[in-house]
């Protein structure tokens, strides 16, 4: 049976992505997502029967919203700034591990248009913004087929526990 | 010696962990066909069920975008680097879904 992958982070890494969200409001944000895939042995597997080890998220890199025709419901992220996100995610030792955007009044669930312009591998974190306000954050992978989302699991650490 | 290509991240799960292989090719065309070929978990992931080059997949050759060359025409030599570079997007249902 398909266990669900794990994704950790800090109570202020998940506090900044929120933050983006309700400063971008009320147009989707978007940033890449900083971090590594532990080495453990809880390794949970997606419908794919990809092994996927629990992933860290340890940095983000807020990114412009380059969908200027509309923000409101649509973000994009050009190869360049994908390339930028890499060096910068380099410079710290760290990988570009996935991506967040904000669903402004909208719940944090992938749409169609979502899924079809996702990659495999990269955690995409989605968070809701309600009248300005950030909701529920949720995150998910693509499946190896690509047919469906498997949500991830977002475990936040308190940042006393750093 | 032949051609190098650069495997994105998110798709070296699907090319052994490889961050680059070597194909021979004269073309870029040629070069994605090759990679395929070798990795064939990989097509889905580059191309649509028609054989297209997906939108958000970016192709540069020597960190020439291939769009301003001659897209998937456009030559290549022993030496040269094939880079694919993700573009990510997405967004809401929010115009569809609202009453």
């Amino acid at each position: 049976m398909a266990t669900t992958p794990t994704l950790r982070m800090s109570a202020e890494i998940a506090q900044k992505i929120r933050e983006h969200g309700a400063q971008g409001y009320p147009n989707e944000c978007c940033g890449a997502l900083l971090g590594r895939d532990a080495d453990g042995t809880s390794a949970a597997t997606t419908g794919g029967g990809v092994i996927q080890p629990p992933r860290e998220i340890l940095a983000l890199f807020p990114l412009v919203n380059r969908r200027d025709d509309s923000p409101r419901n649509r973000f994009s992220v050009t190869a360049e700034d994908v390339r930028d996100s890499e060096k910068v995610a380099r410079e710290k030792g760290l990988d570009v591990v996935g991506w967040y955007h904000s669903h402004p009044d909208h719940p944090a669930r992938p749409s169609q248009y979502d899924r079809e312009h996702a990659w495999p591998w990269y955690s995409y974190i989605i968070v809701s913004v309600a009248n300005g306000k950030p909701q529920e954050m949720t995150s998910w992978r693509l499946s190896d087929d690509r047919s469906d989302y498997a949500c991830e699991e977002i475990a936040i650490r308190d940042s006393a526990a750093k | 010696m032949g051609v190098k290509v650069i495997i994105p991240t998110p798709l070296r799960v699907y090319a052994g962990k490889r961050d680059s292989t070597v194909v021979k090719a004269t073309t870029v065309g040629e070069a994605l066909v090759g990679l395929t070929t070798e990795f064939s978990d990989l097509r889905k992931h580059l191309f649509t069920d028609e054989g297209k080059l997906r939108s958000f997949v970016n192709v540069y050759v020597n960190d020439e975008d291939i769009r301003y060359l001659a897209k998937e025409n456009t030559p290549t030599k022993d030496g040269d680097t094939i880079s694919i570079v993700p573009s990510i997007a997405g967004g809401s249902d929010l115009f569809c879904c609202r009453r």
